[in-house]
């Protein structure tokens, strides 16, 4: 397709998403009825079962096509296009980040807002793929490609993007474009992946340590690899960050710990960062070790190359237009999630919010209702911008460093 | 009917009802209309998602119920804007039948609802639950559609079947287990087998709802059941299973005047029933003490179970629904 044709294309659906935006509210109780029910049933990571049933439920309730819960666990059904034959993904995680101790899985619907466990990440962005053939049928919109819809398992932390990577490895038909979807914050836009390195420290003292030194406690010999952590030289451009997310050991207060264990993640924008800083790691882990005398294992825990499609892709500049016509300020950042699946394979794709929220990962997540309408006419006029073809993968600069051009629109 | 055959029969799990399409194709087929009532006062927190599940799932996808109302007591919050503004009629109770004038409790709520709904089945449901679902409504209407001799359904909550298999202690809350049953014990044994007698959520058809008085506070439930089971016996109940049931535990002095009104109720219910003889005076005053700086002193809170009496007896009641006379 010619630029002029996609520009008049692109041109049209602009035009149609304020309509798009009113009509689509007439959708608010089936969404929020789905989000409730989707919400209310706990789905700690390889917990999901629960959640992708129901989802499944509502695909056959639909009436999609193949629909299945795959080997993974993963949800999915399919709503057939009108002419074409490429298929698009619509896809959003089903699993829930952990939150300290036990909260209550009962959400609070007001007027404005709905409070409640991972209500934000990532109820909401799996409730909006239930939802979505209703959202087409209120619409009266019928796409030309193939739609196929995802709940995704076992992506968060250990999960590692089981679910996605599982899928996108096992399903039979090219995908064109995907679109991962999460709860916030409406105006995110990340069309690139940092390369991630997550793993865990475990340091075992022996049992027949007796005597009186710093060694014969877990929480001292994990202290001097913290220390040693801290002091690897961590670039600033390309960013890169080390993250230490969590220290266990010891359960009292005068008996020295004989195991414990810290979990890190490393980040960054550069290729083969992330994977020099593990090896640096794995080598503190060895020194401590032989010095101390205790045993100190590394497990890693997930492992993303970093990339992305250009600031220049079409799908890019489609989903600024659509979201700036919408008065949205996109806020470009990379992902660590399930678009660095898509991207590995070389699948353009982008990942969007739908509303705003407040206490992320808190054990009471809050979303704003008003604003998901507005998100959910963002999701509508990218995937109409797709299914005219203005993504057009020849017409993308595949030169260019997108993760460089994120720095320079931050 | 004895207790056995009664729980064979007449006692349901919610599953066996998750066919809406079919419970929808029955109430066509009878010509019947449904009505939810939901009594609130002050129920901000829990009311908007009640509606929302509901109006969702049994209205828009599917159309099992016809009406869907919140009767309002007089809230100082925001319920009644809450409800309205997720798509419920709201009614303030004391805007219904107002020559009949308004008296504050649960019961006037359930008791004008008959006035003001249209159903020919009236589903009540709590406002104050947590763990709201479509089953709270379906798992009890769902035993009318299908028997239609079936008159008045409760609900009750136990487990979910899957873990079901053995034996495990069945029952109700405090108030059921330490008065209501041991009353029903010593005095209609078969009604024991009700396992949550004052369980606030129940479907009923209009013919009964319209024939029996409403204690407007703590005893509506528990009057409810000795006059239905005096009028149509046990056979006329089913009860459901609605797994779990999540909302506010109650502080035991709650649970104290929560008692001493349904007493009321039920030592003059059984009075009339000729099951006890007559009754001294009865004391309208529930005394509590609490102790301040080492005195006791005393609570004192006037109960008093006033009653409406059957709305077929009202003449505004008999003229919307073109009831010639009372019987």
């Amino acid at each position: 397709m010619d630029p002029d044709a996609i520009a008049r294309h692109l041109s049209e659906i602009l035009s149609h998403l304020p309509a798009t935006q009113q009509q689509v509210r007439g959708i608010k109780e089936i969404l929020l009825a789905n989000l409730v029910m989707i919400a209310e049933k706990p789905a700690p990571t390889f917990e999901e079962r629960d959640r992708l049933n129901f989802v499944a439920q509502r695909f056959t309730e639909s009436h999609l096509q193949n629909i299945s819960i795959d080997e993974a666990g993963n949800a999915q059904g399919i709503i057939p296009g009108s002419e074409s034959e490429d298929f698009l993904l619509l896809m959003a995680h089903a699993d829930v980040p952990a939150v300290p101790g036990e909260a209550p899985t009962a959400l609070q619907v007001v007027p404005d807002r709905i409070s409640g466990p991972g209500v934000a990440d990532n109820s909401l962005g799996l409730a909006a793929i239930t939802t979505f053939p209703e959202i087409l049928k209120i619409l009266n919109i019928q796409l030309k490609s193939n739609l196929v819809l995802l709940g995704a398992s076992k992506s968060l932390g250990e999960g590692d993007l089981r679910g996605i990577n599982f899928f996108l490895d096992n399903f039979k038909y090219p995908i064109k474009a995907g679109l991962c979807v999460e709860g916030v914050h409406l105006g995110r836009l990340s069309y690139s992946c940092l390369g991630v390195v997550r793993g865990e420290i475990e340091c075992q003292l022996p049992e027949s340590r007796l005597e009186w030194n710093d060694s014969s406690n877990a929480i001292v010999v994990l202290h001097d690899i913290i220390q040693r952590i801290l002091a690897i030289p961590v670039p600033s451009h390309p960013r890169t960050e080390i993250i230490l997310g969590s220290i266990r050991s010891g359960n009292t207060y005068n008996r020295a710990p004989k195991s414990g264990s810290v979990r890190f993640e490393v980040r960054s924008e550069q290729v083969g960062m992330a994977r020099s800083i593990r090896y640096r790691i794995a080598e503190i882990a060895e020194e401590v070790a032989a010095r101390s005398h205790c045993e100190v294992d590394v497990r890693l825990i997930a492992r993303r190359r970093p990339g992305g499609i250009p600031f220049s892709h079409p799908l890019v500049q489609a989903s600024r237009a659509i979201l700036e016509s919408l008065e949205v300020k996109p806020r470009v950042s990379p992902s660590m999630g399930d678009l660095s699946a898509l991207i590995s394979r070389q699948i353009p794709g982008v990942t969007l919010g739908i509303t705003q929220g407040e206490n992320l990962h808190e054990a009471q997540e809050d979303i704003l209702i008003e604003p998901i309408f507005t998100g959910l006419a963002q999701l509508i006029g990218i995937l109409q911008a797709i299914d005219a073809g203005v993504i057009d993968p020849t017409l993308a600069d595949k030169e260019s460093d997108p993760l460089a051009e994120i720095n320079d629109t931050l | 009917m004895n207790i056995d055959d009664w729980l064979s029969q007449n006692t349901f799990h919610h599953e066996a009802f998750w066919d809406l399409m079919a419970l929808i194709r029955k109430k066509e087929e009878a010509g019947l209309k449904i009505s939810l009532c939901i009594p609130t006062l002050n129920e901000e927190k829990t009311i908007g998602k009640e509606i929302v599940i509901f109006k969702s799932e049994l209205m828009d996808r599917y159309p099992l119920i016809d009406e869907l109302a919140v009767i309002d007591s007089g809230s100082t919050d925001k319920t009644r804007e809450v409800a309205a503004g997720f798509g419920a009629d709201v009614y303030l109770s004391a805007d219904i039948l107002p020559e009949q004038g308004f008296k504050r409790g649960k019961g006037e709520n359930l008791w004008k609802a008959i006035h003001q709904l249209e159903g020919d089945i009236i589903c009540y449901v709590d406002a104050d639950i947590a763990n709201i679902h479509p089953r709270f409504v379906y798992g009890l209407v769902g035993p009318l559609l299908e028997n239609p001799d079936m008159h008045y359904v409760k609900a009750f909550y136990e487990r979910p079947l899957t873990f079901s298999t053995g034996t495990r202690p069945s029952g109700g809350g405090r108030v059921t287990e330490i008065l209501v049953r041991p009353l029903f014990s010593l005095f209609y044994p078969e009604l024991t087998a009700i396992v949550q007698p004052l369980s606030g959520e129940y479907a009923v058809r209009r013919e009964v709802l319209q024939e029996i008085p409403f204690p407007i506070g703590y005893g509506v439930e528990t009057s409810h059941i000795l006059d239905v089971f005096q009028k149509w016996g046990l056979g006329a109940f089913g009860q459901t299973d609605l797994d779990q049931r999540v909302h506010r535990n109650q502080t035991t002095r709650a649970l104290g005047k929560m008692s001493f009104g349904i007493l009321q109720s039920f030592l003059n219910r059984a009075t009339a029933h000729g099951k006890i003889g007559d009754l001294c005076q009865l004391q309208s005053i529930y005394r509590a003490f609490q102790v301040t700086d080492n005195q006791h002193e005393q609570l004192l809170t006037e109960i008093i179970e006033e009653e409406r009496p059957p709305m077929v007896t009202v003449q505004n009641y008999r003229k919307k629904f073109g009831i010639e006379k009372a019987e």
